[in-house]
């Protein structure tokens, strides 16, 4: 794959990078390392349109660095990274996850973005609020420049919602609880339809025939439940961790977050959402496209799924507020990372600096498929999905109204992951009590112990 | 090379009565260290091949096993720590179980129904397209035929719920039900392989000679009783090694439940192959996911040890 002169180019541009390191001069020196071909990954194909202009356009302003996209699908995205860490043929710059980065920083595969933002005046105060902070690790180093964000909402079938009687003010505005589920789940019940034309609500509605579920199920969220469960326990005042970012101890035996799991979970027994067995291999979008749900619950990155299934009028709700009247959303934000062993470091810097900035995220936010981390790209975003036809307003709403929170950046979130799934499959599956989760949680805070 | 000096054929130094006798044996030595050269080159590349893909990652394997080591950095000698955590791995334990039962559905259906079609092929089909095409499913990749069976068995949209439900029966969570991931993953497996362990098995009656069941036949001995008087025993060698490579290979499943299940509902597929991936490369915990792999090294061995010695595959009846 590599040839003898790519070969050389590494070796001079190692060599030029140890007599650069060895005066101590700064980010912004030339020689090999800012030149050349860069190597750039990420996992939504969605995406590669908006992000190839984005590197045209790179190309054309800077003409001796060329920027090479692979997209990987996020099955294979994170084992093919570290396997590259190891082997050293990581890509130069790469889509970073939340979940992912604390492993990279911990084994040193990041590069620290701090003499970057500083030499070039990166403004951090051009993201929205919060997004940039995410990327700084527990050093006090910035290991990512923020590239999106995202915030969950409910895709509701108009045509199902209309027939049930539900207006779209009242789908707007629905409430709930953990004791008896508010008004969200009168909402889902009586949109619950079995074979026989029964609504969940009504009697003699049978379960164990239903043919449209007030709401859908995608998973049980593992530990994160960052589309199926977090916009609930957040309005409860519960959060993941005890600090966040870098929390230390997780907090799943919690009264408050185990109640609304096993009201959640409940659904499914009562034939409002469907059974998790029957969800295996299942796409919970997919079903909502063949008008098996009436109620999805999901985040902005699938907004393109959801309103490109044909025959179905997609309704965007935002999510029910809890018993304070306040409603609660994840905030996640991805971002581009440089990897530590990156031969072309400068050029690498000038491509994520070129990311991060208004010029390649008002081309994403043209193509309507992310809402962009720059505030104004944001607006740019959400004003291209209304001239597709997409009231996205239930997303944009929480950042609005500052009913965010943050996604739970922690260690170990593979092995959390690798406890919690099991865990909740159990409880979601009514195989096992909401209690049981407090076993759960003892496993997981056992891997801070030590 | 140095026992051509050393060894001078015998026939032609040694006279007399001895030269017969003597003859056979050094005659064979001396082709045997002539060829040497020649073996070690045909060999070369196989042996190349064993020890950079087999005995060094074992080897490091092994090594590996008693450390911990995330692939990026460098592996920190921790002694016994992992066998000892693994002892107290409820998922260890539960992985153990969930691989045996698998093995033990796997392997009976499979062995019952290739020896059935083998019987077949040895007496009824001896069209070439028929045997052809029980060889099939084989020549898929296991991948394939996994994704295939998992569309068709699907809750929602598979053809197999589709029949049953016409049927009048309820569907079934084929891969989603806590009782029924494993026996489907069994039998997904049952249905790739059974061609290929038949064939094996029809190899093996082909060995039996003729005369043996003419005899039988003269003594008036009826097709059940010849079956399990003549074929079955005569039989025993090949089922032996067939019976060691197929647990061996059940035993380390892994593919169908990767691009199925991935080791839920809960833990119902979590198997062991699948349980060391999960730990070695999903957690980054190469040092307990190489323990791990030690032990299902170790249970094999132990599997293939008992089968020989027990059911005396390296003797035959035929002698």
């Amino acid at each position: 794959m590599i040839n003898k002169k790519a070969i050389g180019a590494v070796a001079v541009a190692a060599a030029a990078a140890l007599a650069l390191s060895a005066c101590g001069s700064g980010s912004s020196g030339g020689g090999e390392s800012a030149k050349g071909e860069i190597s750039y990954w990420l996992w939504d194909a969605n995406q590669l349109p908006a992000y190839q202009q984005c590197a045209t356009d790179f190309h054309k302003a800077n003409p001796d660095i060329t920027v090479k996209i692979t997209q990987t699908g996020w099955d294979d995205y994170w084992g093919k990274i570290t396997n590259g860490m190891a082997s050293g043929t990581a890509p130069d710059v790469f889509t970073d996850h939340l979940a992912k980065y604390p492993d990279f920083i911990k084994t040193k595969q990041l590069l620290a973005l701090d003499d970057a933002v500083a030499n070039d005046k990166v403004d951090l105060s051009q993201y929205n609020d919060g997004l940039a902070d995410l990327w700084v690790g527990q050093d006090g180093k910035r290991y990512g420049l923020p590239k999106d964000w995202d915030t969950i909402a409910l895709f509701y079938n108009k045509k199902m919602a209309a027939d049930a009687g539900l207006t779209p003010e009242q789908m707007g505005s629905l409430s709930w609880n953990a004791q008896d589920g508010g008004s969200y789940e009168k909402a889902i019940a009586h949109l619950t339809v079995d074979k026989s034309g029964k609504r969940g609500d009504e009697p003699g509605f049978d379960k164990n025939n239903v043919a449209v579920y007030g709401l859908g199920l995608e998973s049980s969220g593992a530990g994160m439940g960052q589309t199926q469960w977090s916009f609930l326990t957040a309005t409860t005042g519960w959060t993941h961790t005890d600090k966040n970012p870098w929390g230390t101890h997780f907090n799943y035996d919690d009264k408050k977050f185990q109640d609304t799991i096993a009201w959640w979970a409940s659904l499914a027994e009562k034939g409002y959402m469907p059974k998790l067995e029957t969800t295996v291999g299942a796409n919970a979008a997919d079903n909502f496209g063949a008008g098996k749900a009436a109620i999805n619950t999901s985040g902005s990155w699938m907004i393109g799924q959801y309103s490109g299934y044909k025959g179905i009028e997609l309704g965007i709700a935002p999510t029910p507020s809890g018993a304070d009247g306040k409603r609660a959303s994840m905030f996640n934000g991805l971002a581009d990372s440089i990897w530590a062993g990156t031969k072309k470091k400068d050029a690498s810097i000038k491509w994520v600096e070129y990311l991060g900035s208004a010029a390649c995220q008002d081309v994403v936010a043209s193509k309507a498929v992310v809402f962009p981390a720059v505030k104004v790209s944001s607006d740019k975003a959400a004003a291209a999905f209304k001239a597709k036809g997409v009231d996205v307003s239930a997303f944009t709403q929480h950042v609005k109204d500052k009913t965010t929170f943050l996604f739970p950046i922690t260690d170990n979130a593979a092995k959390i992951e690798g406890i919690m799934k099991p865990a909740m499959d159990g409880v979601v599956a009514g195989k096992s009590p909401a209690s049981s989760l407090s076993a759960a949680n003892g496993q997981v805070n056992a891997l801070f112990a030590k | 090379m140095t026992t051509l000096t050393k060894q001078p054929d015998p026939g032609l130094s040694a006279g007399g009565p001895q030269k017969l006798r003597k003859r056979g044996k050094p005659a064979a030595d001396f082709r045997g260290t002539g060829d040497l050269k020649t073996a070690l080159f045909f060999i070369a590349p196989a042996m190349l091949g064993f020890v950079l893909f087999y005995l060094v990652p074992t080897i490091r394997g092994i090594y590996l096993s008693f450390t911990e080591y995330s692939i990026l950095g460098d592996p920190e000698w921790i002694g016994t720590r992992n066998y000892e955590r693994i002892a107290k791995d409820p998922l260890f334990w539960n992985a153990l179980g969930v691989t045996s039962q698998y093995v033990i559905i796997n392997i009976a259906l499979q062995t019952i129904l290739a020896l059935g079609i083998a019987l077949l092929m040895h007496r009824v089909a001896k069209s070439t397209f028929v045997r052809g095409a029980l060889l099939m499913p084989y020549l898929m990749a296991n991948v394939i035929a996994a994704l295939l069976w998992f569309w068709m068995l699907d809750y929602q949209i598979g053809i197999v719920n589709q029949l049953i439900e016409w049927l009048g029966m309820p569907r079934v969570a084929f891969f989603g039900s806590e009782q029924w991931a494993i026996p489907t993953q069994a039998l997904i497996n049952t249905w790739r392989h059974m061609g290929y362990t038949a064939l094996l098995i029809f190899a093996g009656l082909q060995a039996i000679p003729n005369n043996v069941y003419e005899a039988a036949s003269i003594d008036g001995s009826k097709a059940v009783s010849t079956f399990w008087r003549i074929t079955l025993p005569l039989l025993r060698p090949v089922l032996v090694l067939v019976l060691v490579v197929t647990v061996i290979g059940s035993f380390q499943v892994f593919d169908t439940v990767a691009v199925t299940t991935a080791g839920g509902p809960v833990n119902a597929t979590r198997v062991l192959q699948f349980y060391i991936y999960q730990r070695a490369f999903n957690e980054q915990d190469f040092g307990y996911g190489s323990a791990l792999a030690v032990i299902l090294f170790l249970i094999l061995a132990l599997v293939a040890f008992i089968q020989m010695k027990f059911l005396r595959g390296n003797q035959s009846d035929l002698d």
